[in-house]
């Protein structure tokens, strides 16, 4: 028989650390600083609301764009919120998730042989998403001495003739850092100067401890050449629930929703009613979410410290990323050995690209009693080493 | 009355067992601080007292918790203060607040048994001067106290791992 798996699937990088993944799944007792994801369950209101439109019989499609309500709230969300100037009507596409806001919005813009830059550290999928466009990922590497925001020089120097676009996340996972209106200046410059498209995936703003998120788009006259992602998993702990958003001019927007239209063609109705709901009436529930993140986030990074891994402050997001040049292991080789000695599962810093190894990703979405025993055993392995 | 304030009796409220040390690293105050600001906030009386939720049910003790309305009417001058403070120097009331719509008082009353607490109303609360009606409501069961909820609740499962 032939091998029947695409030259483009092939070329996807495999995860070749599942194995250790799934190690941590046969075990008992283990504590996951590992998770990307709100420990907290959705707020009631908004399952509530959805269960009961269920019980009404709200099961169908939505339009491709998604509820034109949830639209209009998102749309004054956003300019509220982050003076954000997007029309419900135009400019919001309703995705399931920012996973498939990515994947469109990469698909929309990219053409076989050109480059997309990819700030990294970064989520593990902006990569993948690029190659299987026919796009070749060009990493820019954000360092521990600028505190992993990117850095205009580096930027500079990735950036040829074939860059189409830039794809930024700031807050950032894995490391927590974010931009500011004028470090956003700089790159602002740059793209504007070399004529390149902005991917902005912003999932984690409303997760923002100091001062207050600064939108890309609304950066200089990024605005016409920005693509904002943006969904409800992480401020509003509805990761299962599959919603996101992705906002752009006309003419990108258009270009996004004729790929969903065909390969999603709507995200599912409970969750957009979910969603609806979110931006009706769970703001408290969100803000004493982020307050308790920030609480717990002071608690790693000081218990962090303490022990020996060093560790900037997160700004945003819900990771701390300390460290482990002093300990004599690699970022890969300590994840494994502190799995398995102490039954702590943390993310080596590798498996986001460029820039971060030798680090670890701790998600602090976990109870502070969690926190403090993973911070323990995490003491206990450092003082056998 | 600040920022930090607020915070720190959100963090007592959910738990007030954490020592000024802890709280003092959630917060990046020094340990000296939160302790003055606590004094302060206890001196001030908007922290009355540390106390513990219970769930009496599972304690298995049998006490008896009901909830009492009350039509009373009110006094020239005092209105209903003079007779709710009254009320609430017994042992056996545990909440006491003023209502509007229908009644005005209501009371949340526990006692060993049913007994006890039917003795209480019928022989303290329902012969004071001024209480024209009492309405008694006993507790069957309780699912919330205090925004803690008593009932079981699923773990729910999560991945180890995610990105």
């Amino acid at each position: 028989m032939r091998n029947f798996v695409s030259e483009r699937a092939k070329t996807i990088p495999p995860s070749g650390i599942r194995k250790f993944f799934d190690l941590a799944l046969t075990m008992d007792n283990v504590i996951s600083l590992g998770v990307g994801e709100p420990d907290f369950s959705t707020p009631w209101n908004i399952c509530e609301s959805s269960i009961y439109s269920i019980e009404q019989g709200t099961t169908s499609y939505t339009s491709n764009k998604g509820l034109p309500s949830l639209r209009d709230a998102l749309s004054r969300y956003l300019g509220q919120h982050y003076n954000l100037p997007y029309t419900s009507s135009d400019e919001i596409l309703i995705t399931s998730g920012v996973s498939e806001g990515l994947d469109i919005a990469i698909r929309s813009i990219v053409d076989p042989g050109d480059e997309v830059a990819i700030a990294q550290p970064g989520y593990v999928s902006y990569a993948p998403c690029v190659t299987l466009s026919g796009g070749k990922p060009v990493p820019v590497r954000c360092t521990e001495k600028d505190h992993f925001k990117l850095n205009p020089e580096t930027l500079q120097e990735q950036i040829t003739p074939k860059t189409k676009a830039l794809i930024i996340n700031f807050p950032n996972n894995p490391t927590g850092a974010v931009m500011n209106g004028s470090d956003l200046k700089a790159i602002a410059d740059i793209v504007i100067d070399k004529d390149i498209l902005l991917i902005s995936d912003e999932i984690y703003a409303e997760l923002t401890y100091e001062g207050t998120h600064v939108a890309s788009a609304t950066v200089s006259d990024l605005w016409e050449r920005t693509i904002t992602l943006n969904g409800f998993s992480k401020a509003y702990a509805m990761t299962g629930w599959r919603v996101g958003y992705l906002c752009a001019p006309k003419e990108l927007c258009d270009a996004a929703l004729k790929i969903h239209q065909y390969v999603m063609l709507c995200a599912p109705v409970m969750g957009q009613v979910g969603a609806l709901e979110a931006l009706r009436s769970a703001e408290e529930d969100k803000n004493s979410m982020v307050n308790e993140y920030r609480l717990r986030r002071n608690m790693i990074v000081a218990g962090l410290n303490r022990i020996g891994l060093i560790c900037h402050v997160p700004e945003g997001a819900f990771y701390a990323f300390p460290s482990v040049k002093g300990t004599g292991l690699s970022d890969v080789e300590f994840a494994e050995r502190l799995l398995k000695e102490q039954k702590v599962a943390v993310v080596p810093g590798s498996v986001f690209g460029d820039g971060g190894e030798d680090h670890l990703r701790c998600a602090y979405a976990v109870s502070r009693k969690d926190l403090s025993e993973a911070l323990g055993r995490m003491e206990t392995f450092i003082s056998g080493l | 009355m600040d920022e930090k304030d607020l915070e720190l009796l959100r963090i007592l409220e959910e738990n007030s067992r954490l020592s000024a040390d802890e709280i003092s690293i959630m917060t990046n105050l020094s340990t000296a601080d939160v302790e003055s600001r606590v004094h302060a906030l206890e001196a001030a009386q908007v922290i009355k007292r540390y106390s513990t939720v219970i769930n009496w049910e599972r304690a298995g003790n049998g006490e008896v918790s009901a909830v009492i309305e009350l039509k009373v009417s009110p006094e020239r001058d005092y209105g209903y203060d003079r007779i709710a403070e009254r009320l609430s120097r017994f042992r056996q009331v545990k909440t006491l607040r003023l209502m509007t719509g229908t009644y005005d008082l209501q009371l949340v009353v526990t006692g060993k048994n049913m007994q006890e607490v039917s003795r209480f109303v019928s022989e303290h609360v329902a012969p004071m001067d001024r209480i024209r009606e009492t309405a008694t409501h006993i507790i069957m069961k309780s699912y919330k106290e205090n925004g803690h909820t008593l009932f079981e609740q699923q773990e729910t499962e999560r991945l180890p791992y995610s990105f």
